[in-house]
């Protein structure tokens, strides 16, 4: 069901997304549970009466704190330095992977529990860190999942949701042991428990990711359901956190807009279990924060693209997108998928990602729901010309693209096209007309065609007055 | 006041009730409506996929047939989402502006321009799902979005209040988009093949027997696989019933 790991080739969405569908049963679940989770975000949005506002206080919050990031960074910097805290920089994935293998080296460390962080899947520091003889123990139970399965996170908020507890039961008998045959959430969630948490209490050093940066007071937000980031964060002697540059907010007031908005729009929940404030060390302990780039500042000076640094990272898009979906995440073959990802994933790699901003109607829902108003589907478009311009489409889509502007700016050729299809249709033998070339018809059948054009009866029944 | 009744290269050529409906709706309410010969398409197929500079021939066209026109009426709510908000493969010449600007989606002429409500020659006893397309609700915002939260509205469905013996159901999943997409319907078959099986089976469950909808694309996409499904629904244009149609 992934798009395959051959970085030199454009993702197979459309491959990926077909065999995924094929699989009725896991896509009939994976379709109603997102879209059980787009009505309970809905469902909250109607009890706030002002839901708009607050999306657009969050958007404004967002745009001023990038218009004015480097500033800010340099007041979190400062301020989380002042509560004792070590703040590293980095440029990119191999600087920010470097300085997580130097502070395990500095500590002797071979045990990093960790809670979720889409940063560090960008940053493929799991791989990496393994390479250097660390072992690494996802502590969020869908992390877990997708961990011992060997499989990356299927969507930012619920990594496992392509997976049916079966599924999953299958995942622990072979990795954890277990009974494959039972699929009880209760005891698959409490094997999980059983299993993870003496490597939680038993690890070197913790990691957690952020999702929010306060400049004004240098203090990392974490929220979580499970409360597993503050066992990741509290009970090692070393707490890392991995947090990209557009965490930042500018001050603890603006905070309750983000956290008001966030677990509305990922899971329809007025709130996450656990909201934790990390400021600085545990006494005898240390507390390490890494703010990592990896082409974060390159977006943002894109006129198009700099607004999907406002994400939060909530998943709404995904959930009310009807081609995520019906297509899953893996299918994108990116860190990031859905909508959200199909804007990120082209600025690292436009010829590897340049066919995930097709992998959408355009539909707009996602633009709607977004919690911080980016307007995604506006830039799905705009990527499309992007990677038509630098020529990455591909080559027979882009000549028939040629040929068809060419005769549609043409009433004759229109004319004489349209003419043949509409023959082609009424005379061609069903297993022709349904051939492997015609992938409209795999689906769904062709219409039937009439005896004439609108033109033609136009031409006949109304002679042109003007 | 001339208005020129556009129609797109798909109804044309394989839907011409649909254009033949829409012409004789606007005569009967009184429009001088004109169907100005050698039209072929807005161009939005080639700059949905990114394509601009295959697209300025036939934006260039368009704006030629259509730049001495008052309004420009279409039957289809994703061309003139095009028209109105991506039609800049061409230089934005005042001729190019006043097109963009006076191209109206024929439910939206109906409903703000002429204010109609009441079709007193139209008759539709059956039971109806309403399809809005994507660009209608979004783009045009021809009716209320349901991940908004917005006061609901619904032009579509205020025109077809004025049909006697019309029963609108609702299906589950209203604002789901249905999977077209233009060239997404062949290029992403499956995932668009699924989408239109669970939205016309959605309407099925809500008891419609027919599927209406302003945009007859949406319609040929829905149609196809209905059928493939064995689906006995039925497809029709908002306008074939605001002219009359009975079936």
């Amino acid at each position: 069901m992934s798009a395959g790991t051959d970085k030199t080739k454009p993702v197979d969405h459309a491959g990926a997304a077909a065999a995924f569908v094929a699989d009725t049963p896991h896509l009939a679940f994976h379709d109603r549970r997102l879209w059980e989770l787009r009505q309970k975000r809905d469902g909250q949005m109607h009890v706030i009466p002002e839901w708009q506002e607050l999306r657009s206080l969050a958007s404004a919050i967002k745009e001023h704190t990038l218009s004015r990031l480097a500033d800010y960074l340099e007041q979190f910097e400062a301020q989380a330095k002042a509560r004792g805290v070590t703040v590293h920089w980095a440029r990119n994935a191999e600087e920010h992977n470097a300085t997580v293998l130097r502070i395990m080296r500095e500590h002797k460390a071979k045990t990093l529990a960790k809670s979720k962080s889409m940063l560090t899947e960008e940053c493929e520091m799991a791989p990496f860190l393994e390479r250097h003889g660390i072992t690494i123990t996802e502590t969020d139970l869908g992390e877990r999942i997708q961990q011992l399965d060997g499989q990356a996170p299927s969507h930012i908020v619920v990594p496992a949701v392509h997976k049916l507890r079966e599924d999953v039961a299958r995942v622990f008998a072979r990795t954890i042991g277990g009974d494959p045959n039972n699929a009880d959430p209760n005891a698959l969630a409490e094997h999980a428990r059983v299993t993870t948490r003496p490597l939680m209490l038993d690890a070197d050093i913790g990691m957690t990711g952020a999702n929010f940066l306060v400049a004004e007071t240098g203090a990392v937000v974490v929220c979580t359901n499970e409360g597993n980031a503050d066992l990741s964060a509290n009970i090692p002697k070393v707490h890392i956190v991995s947090a990209g540059i557009e965490k930042l907010i500018p001050r603890q007031a603006d905070l309750g807009v983000f956290i008001r908005l966030l677990s509305r729009s990922a899971l329809g929940s007025p709130i996450t279990q656990y909201t934790s404030h990390f400021r600085g060390p545990r006494a005898g302990a240390e507390m390490h924060i890494i703010l990592v780039d990896n082409g974060r500042s390159q977006r943002l000076g894109e006129e198009d693209f700099w607004p999907s640094l406002k994400c939060i990272r909530c998943g709404a898009c995904m959930n009310t997108c009807p081609v995520y979906r019906r297509s899953g995440g893996l299918s994108y073959g990116a860190v990031y998928s859905g909508p959200i990802g199909a804007i990120i994933n082209p600025s690292y790699d436009p010829m590897r990602y340049s066919t995930l901003p097709f992998a959408s109607t355009l539909n707009g829902s996602c633009t709607s729901v977004c919690p911080v108003k980016i307007n995604i589907h506006d830039q799905l478009y705009k990527w499309r010309r992007v990677i038509a311009e630098r020529g990455l489409l591909p080559k027979n889509k882009a000549l028939s693209l040629r040929i068809a502007g060419y005769v549609l700016a043409s009433p004759r050729l229109y004319r004489l096209a349209t003419g043949a299809a509409r023959m082609a249709v009424r005379h061609l033998p069903r297993a022709l007309l349904y051939s492997k070339l015609n992938s409209w018809g795999r689906d769904r059948e062709v219409p039937a065609a009439p005896k004439e054009s609108f033109a033609a009866w136009a031409a006949r029944n109304r002679p042109v007055k003007r | 006041m001339t208005v020129a009744l556009a129609i797109p290269c798909f109804i044309d050529a394989f839907f011409p009730e649909v254009g033949i409906a829409s012409l004789e709706l606007l005569e009967r309410l009184g429009v001088d409506v004109t169907y100005p010969q050698g039209q072929t398409c807005c161009g939005q197929p080639m700059a949905n996929n990114g394509c601009q500079g295959a697209a300025k021939g036939a934006e260039a066209h368009f704006v030629d047939l259509f730049g001495d026109f008052d309004a420009v009426v279409m039957p289809s709510g994703s061309c003139v989402h095009h028209l109105r908000d991506h039609l800049d493969a061409v230089p934005q010449t005042d001729r190019v502006k006043h097109v963009r600007a006076h191209t109206y989606e024929l439910v939206e002429y109906l409903h703000d321009v002429l204010q109609v409500r009441d079709f007193p020659w139209a008759e539709f006893p059956h039971k109806v799902g309403l399809h809005n397309s994507c660009g209608t609700l979004r783009s045009l915002r021809t009716a209320s979005m349901s991940e908004m939260g917005e006061t609901p509205f619904s032009k579509p469905l205020d025109l077809l209040h004025g049909v006697r013996g019309i029963e609108v159901v609702m299906p589950a999943r209203p604002d789901e988009c249905c999977g077209f997409g233009g060239t997404f319907s062949v290029a992403e078959d499956a995932v668009s093949g699924r989408m239109g099986l669970d939205k016309v089976r959605d309407h099925q469950q809500a008891g419609a027997d027919y599927i209406v909808s302003a945009d007859t694309s949406c319609l040929m996409h829905q149609q196809g696989c209905a059928r493939r499904a064995g689906l006995p629904l039925r497809f029709i244009h908002i306008a074939q019933i605001l002219n009359g149609a009975r079936a």
